[in-house]
């Protein structure tokens, strides 16, 4: 029987439990805020001598992620951990490890990138990965960066799959904030993860293969149609997975976390930790005979278009709140994912994309209510609000 | 040392067919340094370069070996993370305990000297089980000739041009192989592949001291270096002749030369045959020359006498 084990505990220790629980054979990291405390973390139980795993203490970002495509092309389940300009710092490997179709796991403690330096939170650099071919999930809470790292290890070296993932989780607010979290058992964790069956591993020196070759133009091609495919194919091994633990641990996974959205005319759409700001303020609308509703994305990439346009089927107007920009483009990425979903539904709806919380200021319930504030006018067709991206925060409640 | 008898009965671990020029000497140093890797299991790391792009164009590959090549500034890192791989595999008891597996990186002097120093000085810091090696032909062949910080002082480059206010690179070479003696690794050392048993005997050593190792081996490009193709091997001898190129080992921080035939030889004549430093020879530029005779001499006495401190 699964047992489990109450505890309180920050994202950051949850993501080290599951990573201790899942025994990699290799972790690489470097030291970043606010990711250091889960490869700390990480660093006890290997010096308690509770995992096997060769931890590698590398000189930089780029060389963890560089070490990180050696060891799991090498055969081990690998894993590490970063945030801000360590993300960044290791962009030009995120697509060699996705086009080399190696299932590194990776947690993100979403952070702002510089300029100007800020160590808050915004997802402005886990976005710098959203076109690398990595899975994506975004936990909104402790107890979900754990879990998501779970069905992202699982998922992502399934043979349907074999591609990283990212499992992000809000620096500071869920990576250091203390809450009530439900940990599983080492023996249901390690059953429900498996093994990592490695494909052509280069430590099968029988038989020796060549890992990142050159390719001229039709077999590159050729690669990356193959990427596309395997995403499209994650999307139904992440539900079964989610569906799985889900079944283990007793919490829902959805790839689209909906409150109150069955009946909804307004909806805002949202990513991360915000959405408990949405919800509170959707169930005291909802209490005062409002139909609103808030739909979460939990998982990023492969973007569930389908599962959104769904949930938005009663909506009169959508509001799309991001963490991070776009400058110059129409709005910010979530934003226009969700536009995108809905057209390719067929929806013509009005759209309005906020922008919030970059760098981190707070963002308040007051700022929630300015949202389905303004949806109610947006759909009601008052001229008095438009569909132009606009700032949360930047301005007082009544102003 | 196995005789050359036995040494060409070794498997080919990079295999004829590859697309490398006629008279390469990334090659000839890869063949030689893998020859003493005797007949272990050998997994081969490769920085982008000629190299890479030479011996791997999908769907071939010239390597009967396992072979990774990752990018440009990481060669390193990622045979780090091979070998990091087979001792938690090994932990793990997902491989045997007794299975024995040599890790080797190759990287030009672009990926080694430059953009993967950090790398490189990282991987040998942590004590990887790992031999890197640098085949140096002294700038960037691949993308054309340009300058690195291996490139002699005074050489032509595409981008260290010769013309009325320049004559070609204006900055002395870094002298990588005593950079890599600082980390105080068990094993480094500089060779040729004019000095095969020289280049050969210190393969071994590298492959079978235990923790990290580092070769740096003199490997003419013709043409970059502007030569004959049947001229490689001729060329780096005078580079070593010279004391351009001297061959000695840092083993456990001891400091040891390989003794060359002959007396010293100008560095002129090195140079000479080389069209990157035709300039040189010009009326005008007699000072630079004798420079870099001076340069020469300088770093020659420097190693002799670490050598000599040592023994």
């Amino acid at each position: 029987m699964p047992e489990k084990k109450i505890l309180s505990a920050n994202g950051n220790q949850m993501v080290a439990e599951a990573y201790r629980q899942a025994a990699p054979d290799v972790v690489c990291a470097y030291p970043i805020t606010p990711q250091t405390t889960i490869v700390e973390n990480f660093a006890k139980y290997v010096a308690q001598g509770r995992v096997h795993t060769e931890f590698v203490t590398v000189e930089s970002e780029h060389s963890s992620m560089s070490a990180c495509v050696g060891s799991c092309a090498a055969g081990a389940r690998t894993f590490t951990a970063t945030s801000s300009q360590g993300l960044a710092y290791m962009v030009e490997e995120l697509p060699i490890a996705s086009g080399l179709r190696l299932p590194i796991i990776m947690a993100n403690a979403n952070r702002a990138i510089a300029a100007p330096i800020n160590i808050n939170c915004d997802h402005s650099d886990v976005m710098l990965a959203a076109n690398c071919g990595w899975l994506m999930f975004f936990a909104e809470n402790a107890q979900e960066a754990y879990d998501n790292t779970l069905v992202a290890i699982r998922s992502a070296e399934d043979h349907r799959v074999l591609l990283p993932a990212i499992t992000a989780l809000d620096g500071f607010i869920t990576s250091h904030a203390m809450e009530r979290c439900e940990l599983m058992d080492d023996e249901t964790v390690a059953a429900f993860v498996g093994e990592r069956e490695a494909l052509y591993p280069l430590l099968d020196t029988a038989n020796p293969v060549a890992v990142g070759s050159y390719t001229n133009a039709e077999p590159h091609y050729e690669v990356k149609k193959s990427q596309r495919a395997a995403m499209e194919a994650a999307r139904g091994v992440i539900k079964e997975y989610g569906d799985k633990w889900a079944q283990v641990c007793g919490r829902p996974f959805d790839m689209v976390d909906c409150y109150g959205c069955e009946d909804a005319e307004l909806i805002a759409v949202v990513m991360g930790s915000c959405a408990g700001n949405l919800r509170h303020v959707a169930r005291e609308l909802r209490a005062q005979g409002k139909k609103v509703g808030v739909a979460r994305i939990r998982v990023y990439r492969p973007f569930p278009a389908e599962e959104l346009a769904a949930a938005l089927g009663s909506a009169k107007a959508v509001a799309v709140l991001d963490r991070s920009e776009t400058y110059g483009g129409q709005m910010g990425p979530l934003a226009l994912e969700t536009a995108s979903a809905l057209f390719q539904a067929g929806v013509s709806l009005p759209l309005k994309g906020y922008l919030y919380g970059l760098g981190g200021p707070d963002v308040t319930l007051d700022d929630m209510r300015r949202v389905f504030r303004e949806l109610e006018l947006l759909a009601a067709g008052d001229a008095s609000v438009d569909t132009k991206v606009a700032h949360l925060g930047s301005e007082k409640e009544g102003e | 040392m196995a005789s050359i008898k036995e040494l060409s009965a070794l498997p080919e671990r990079l295999c004829g067919g590859h697309r490398l020029c006629g008279g390469c000497g990334a090659g000839i140093a890869v063949r030689q340094v893998l020859m003493g890797a005797g007949d272990n299991d050998v997994v081969v790391a490769n920085a982008t370069g000629c190299l890479e792009v030479s011996t791997t164009v999908y769907p071939y590959s010239s390597w009967n070996a396992p072979f990774i090549h990752n990018a440009f500034a990481n060669g390193a890192a990622t045979c780090s993370g091979v070998e990091a791989a087979y001792k938690g595999l090994k932990r793990a008891g997902k491989i045997p305990a007794d299975k024995e597996i040599k890790f080797v990186c190759f990287g030009g002097d672009g990926g080694t000297y430059d953009i993967g120093f950090q790398s490189l000085s990282g991987a040998m810091e942590r004590g990887h089980d790992m031999v890197y090696v640098c085949y140096d032909n002294g700038a960037y062949m691949n993308t054309g000739i340009q300058r690195s910080s291996a490139t002699p002082h005074g050489a032509w480059a595409t981008t260290s041009e010769v013309g009325a206010a320049q004559q070609g690179k204006e900055q002395r070479r870094k002298d990588l192989t005593s950079i890599m003696a600082a980390h105080h690794i068990p094993y480094v050392a500089q060779a040729s592949v004019s000095h095969w048993k020289d280049l050969v005997s210190k393969a071994e050593k590298a492959f079978n001291t235990p923790g990290p190792a580092f070769i740096n081996v003199l490997a003419p490009c013709p043409r970059g270096w502007r030569i004959p193709s049947d001229q490689t091997v001729e060329i780096a001898r005078k580079a070593v002749q010279s004391g351009f190129w001297p061959l000695f080992e840092v083993e456990n921080g001891t400091w040891s030369m390989t003794k060359v035939k002959g007396d010293r030889i100008p560095v002129a004549e090195f140079m000479k045959p080389q069209g990157r430093f035709k300039h040189l020879f010009k009326p005008g530029n007699e000072q630079l020359l004798e420079q870099l005779q001076r340069e020469c001499d300088e770093y020659y006495a420097y190693i002799e006498a670490r050598c000599n401190a040592e023994g």
